[in-house]
């Protein structure tokens, strides 16, 4: 078993509205930043797991979204792993 | 008298008001503590409103695995009864025992004030004391509220009957069709944005949302009230 981290990122899926990211969009304009087209919030979890291979943490992570940290109605996620 | 188990998570808050709400109605209710796998006989589960775990995550995301929501399935598979009211609702469609989801509200503010909604289905079994088409005041209290289906499911839960309650005339919270409420396709787990244990009283500023209680109970003391229940097993509501 080998400890790897996994980083872990979750997005509102493309086609729903993310308010979140349009208010921060909103503030960044109104400091300035006139060349911001978009920003889009979501989530960033990094997660120390011991597995006995690369894939098999990427594994692990992917079943952990699958189950809890993404919804699957309105998220997507991707999972990076290191080392 | 139905038994209906309210079912309390760390950060419910709605509870002590749901469990009145019930009993006023006339229900044999109860509380049931999110560790307990045993429902006791229950005819009827309410999830209640509030923030259970801190909203951590997702609103209902980690409620969704409590103990108890085992038994709260395997209830709802049997064709028992599920109400599930604002966090309630969250933590229902996270279970997957109703479709869609609900999201940060589309203006992002927190809502705490009434709303006017549209009884879309009324046999369910918490809404069939209404009249179909019926207006009802009903206080909404949330930030995350925003339903959201994809458009198959959308036109699926439309096509089904499925939309419970929707909003009239103002859409607070950007929800994809208008929807403040949704049941299953067996129609016997509802879920609902809107507070009705907060307007079940003349002293509450109205009783829109007593009937959601009382439907429970009409079902055996008047099946075919048509609507207009104004006793239930020997309870009146003042009009």
């Amino acid at each position: 078993m080998s400890a790897y981290t996994v980083e872990i990122r979750v997005m509102p899926r493309a086609s729903l509205l993310d308010p979140q990211g349009q208010a921060v969009q909103h503030a960044l304009q109104a400091l300035g930043f006139r060349d911001v087209a978009s920003v889009r919030a979501g989530k960033h979890l990094v997660v120390e797991v011991d597995a006995p291979t690369r894939d098999e943490a990427a594994a692990r992570a992917r079943t952990m979204c699958d189950r809890l940290l993404a919804n699957p109605v309105t998220e997507d996620y991707e999972c990076i792993v290191s080392p | 008298m139905h038994r209906v188990a309210v079912v309390v998570f760390p950060g419910s808050n709605c509870d002590a008001d749901t469990l009145d709400a019930a009993r006023a109605a006339g229900s044999d209710a109860y509380y049931v503590w999110h560790r307990d796998t045993d429902l006791q006989r229950a005819d009827a589960v309410i999830l209640p409103g509030g923030f259970s775990y801190g909203d951590y995550l997702r609103s209902g995301a980690i409620a969704r695995f409590s103990p108890v929501l085992g038994a709260v399935a395997e209830h709802a598979r049997a064709g028992g009864a599920v109400l599930g009211i604002c966090n309630g609702f969250q933590i229902l469609c996270e279970a997957g025992l109703l479709p869609g989801a609900l999201m940060r509200n589309a203006r992002l503010k927190f809502l705490s004030r009434p709303v006017r909604v549209r009884v879309a289905a009324t046999d369910t079994p918490f809404t069939r004391s209404y009249a179909r088409g019926e207006e009802l005041t009903l206080p909404i209290a949330h930030g995350d509220g925003r339903y959201v289906a994809d458009a198959e499911t959308a036109a699926v839960l439309e096509a089904n009957g499925q939309v419970v309650l929707r909003y009239v005339g103002e859409n607070p919270n950007g929800s994809t069709h208008d929807i403040a409420g949704v049941c299953s396709a067996g129609r016997n787990v509802v879920g609902i944005m809107p507070h009705p244990e907060r307007r079940m009283a003349p002293a509450l500023g109205g009783q829109d949302g007593a009937r959601i209680f009382l439907s429970l109970e009409a079902r055996n003391a008047t099946q075919h009230a048509g609507g207009d229940m104004r006793a239930v097993d020997g309870r009146h509501l003042r009009v």
